[in-house]
């Protein structure tokens, strides 16, 4: 269905080994994709289970469970995002807090441990961290800080 | 130092603070307060005592399990997941072995016994689980009885898993291809004793609270959560049940033996007032009691005639000496007290380490949608609408 509506060069490859098939998106369409998967008979995603971001070390990935209420039926999408490691230059991704609301929060939790800049998100602040920490501690290449406000770490 | 563009919506936030007009005020509502279950702390913007806005703020029970998950094996893991929601830590456990030993392919091959007996356990701690939500949700509106009577039955509970597993609410029990330990002997029976002591508590429990007037006019009516937003919001649980969906993941994915087992999903109908208000989250976490005790008797009766306790029998028969996965990625979900658990799990090849293991709160997903019911409440409301979510920190914050 995604095929016939968006055309063929919008799912860039497909992951069929693993236990959950996965599709992988462009990240510039994230967004349209996933409003036409939640609002679309047939399909109804309406219920986003999770939204996560893995660090595999060459690239970034954000993997998103949708689920369907209605038909109980679930679909993983992936995001493929270069490995900039510079704290200047997060990777960034279009934010889907317009489509779900409940990724609000785990956007935020990704941008807060991950790194990962969720443009258009409407209060993208650190959640479990408090405001004024350093660097996102689930990058495989987080050092932790000796000291915090004069505290030491260990 | 970091890029202005990422610290611009604290700065938003900062500044939203500042240009409250002169007749509203801000107020800290926790972390110390015992109404937010924990060290939750939410900003509420108030006008008198009217509720204008609710700013939650949280990670003052953050202790890195994904961090740590990344640097043990799986094994070593489990005692962990017991930590999320500490109040039902069997559940957790349960959900995390699943999605392990579906990884390995072991899930069709564990015996019936031991998923009797982790059934029966988990069942048990959600009625544990549960009796918290209605003690403390009685308590956080002035009433002091039923709070003192949950803890005491929620005791018994607690003594006999204590005695199954050694330990009072962190188990370790539930371990990837089997249990720590077969259920001592004299279990069942104990077992058996306590759910005739406790049916005609719930009884009592029912006849105090939930028909009480005065409770009643507090709940009823009050925080009325809407089907569609609760979804869109990705509540899920006894939450997202009392907006009226039929949603139980023992039913809809039917893991463990729940297909075997006879029960009912109970869903909010409104009977006291809105359908998704207060009154109906509490409803439904009491007639689930009712159905767990329905579970905990059905599991009793086959562990006692088909599945007995034979002297061969080794609930460590099938525990991997290593687990040894290939590379691939696993989304695993279970019905946890408060909602839908999930472990997302990526593993390295030939490794039991896995590269990443993402922890989906049910209490985190359901307190986001505070800031939605929070508006435009009186405080005294917002206390009860913040008890029927009936979130446990560990779990929120991981």
């Amino acid at each position: 269905m995604l095929v016939s509506k968006f055309g063929t060069q919008i799912i860039l490859k497909e992951d069929r080994n693993g236990l959950q098939p996965a599709l992988f998106i462009d990240k510039a369409d994230i967004a349209a994709v996933c409003l036409f998967l939640r609002d679309t008979e047939g399909l109804y995603f309406d219920f986003l289970s999770n939204l996560t971001a893995v660090d595999y070390q060459t690239y970034f990935a954000v993997v998103y469970h949708l689920n369907s209420l209605p038909y109980q039926h679930g679909l993983v999408l992936k995001v493929e995002l270069p490995g900039n490691r510079s704290l200047n230059e997060l990777p960034e991704i279009p934010s889907l807090t317009s489509v779900w609301r409940t990724a609000d929060w785990h956007e935020r939790e990704a941008f807060d441990l991950m790194g990962i800049y969720f443009e258009g998100h409407p209060d993208l602040r650190r959640i479990l961290l408090p405001d004024d920490w350093e660097g996102y501690p689930l990058r495989k290449d987080y050092e932790e800080a000796e000291k915090y406000h004069g505290i030491h770490i260990n | 130092m970091a890029n202005p563009k990422y610290k611009e919506a604290l700065m938003r936030y900062e500044k939203h603070l500042t240009e409250i007009s002169s007749q509203e005020m801000v107020l800290n509502m926790g972390p110390q307060h015992p109404s937010t279950h924990g060290v939750l702390r939410l900003q509420l913007i108030t006008d008198g005592e009217i509720v204008k806005e609710v700013v939650p703020h949280l990670g003052y029970l953050h202790r890195c399990f994904d961090k740590h998950a990344e640097s043990l094996n799986y094994a070593k893991t489990i005692p962990f997941t017991d930590r999320l929601d500490y109040l039902a830590s069997m559940n957790n456990s349960h959900a995390f072995v699943m999605g392990v030993e579906r990884m390995l392919g072991l899930d069709s091959k564990i015996p019936k016994r031991i998923e009797y007996i982790r059934v029966l356990v988990c069942e048990l701690n959600r009625i544990a689980s549960h009796l918290i939500a209605i003690g403390t949700y009685g308590i956080d509106i002035g009433a002091t009885t039923p709070f003192l009577w949950c803890f005491r039955d929620r005791e018994h509970i607690m003594n006999m898993l204590e005695w199954a597993s050694g330990s009072r609410m962190l188990y370790n029990y539930i371990w990837v291809g089997g249990l720590f330990y077969d259920l001592p002997v004299g279990f069942e029976e104990r077992c058996t004793e306590f759910i005739t002591y406790f049916k005609p508590k719930l009884v009592e429990l029912d006849e105090i609270l939930t028909q009480n007037q005065i409770f009643i006019s507090r709940t009823a009516k009050i925080g009325v959560l809407p089907a569609d937003v609760a979804i869109n919001y990705g509540v899920s649980g006894p939450m997202l049940r009392a907006s009226g969906i039929k949603w139980d993941l023992r039913r809809i994915d039917g893991y463990s033996v729940y297909p075997e087992i006879d029960f009912e999903i109970p869903v909010g109908k409104g009977e006291m007032g809105t359908l998704g208000d207060c009154w109906d989250r509490y409803k439904v976490r009491v007639d689930e009691v009712k159905e767990s005790v329905r579970i905990v008797e059905q599991c009793l009766e086959r562990l006692q005639k088909d599945f007995t306790r034979t002297t061969e029998f080794d609930p460590r028969a099938l525990v991997p000496k290593k687990v040894n996965l290939k590379a691939q990625d696993y989304y695993v979900r279970a019905e946890n007290p408060k909602g839908e658990l999930g472990f997302y799990f990526v593993t390295k090849d030939k490794s039991d380490i896995p590269l990443r293991v993402k922890s989906r709160g049910p209490s985190f997903n359901n307190l986001s949608v505070i800031s939605e019911l929070g508006k435009g409440v009186l405080i005294a409301d917002l206390i009860a609408i913040l008890g029927s979510i009936d979130i446990v920190l560990g779990e929120v914050d991981r």
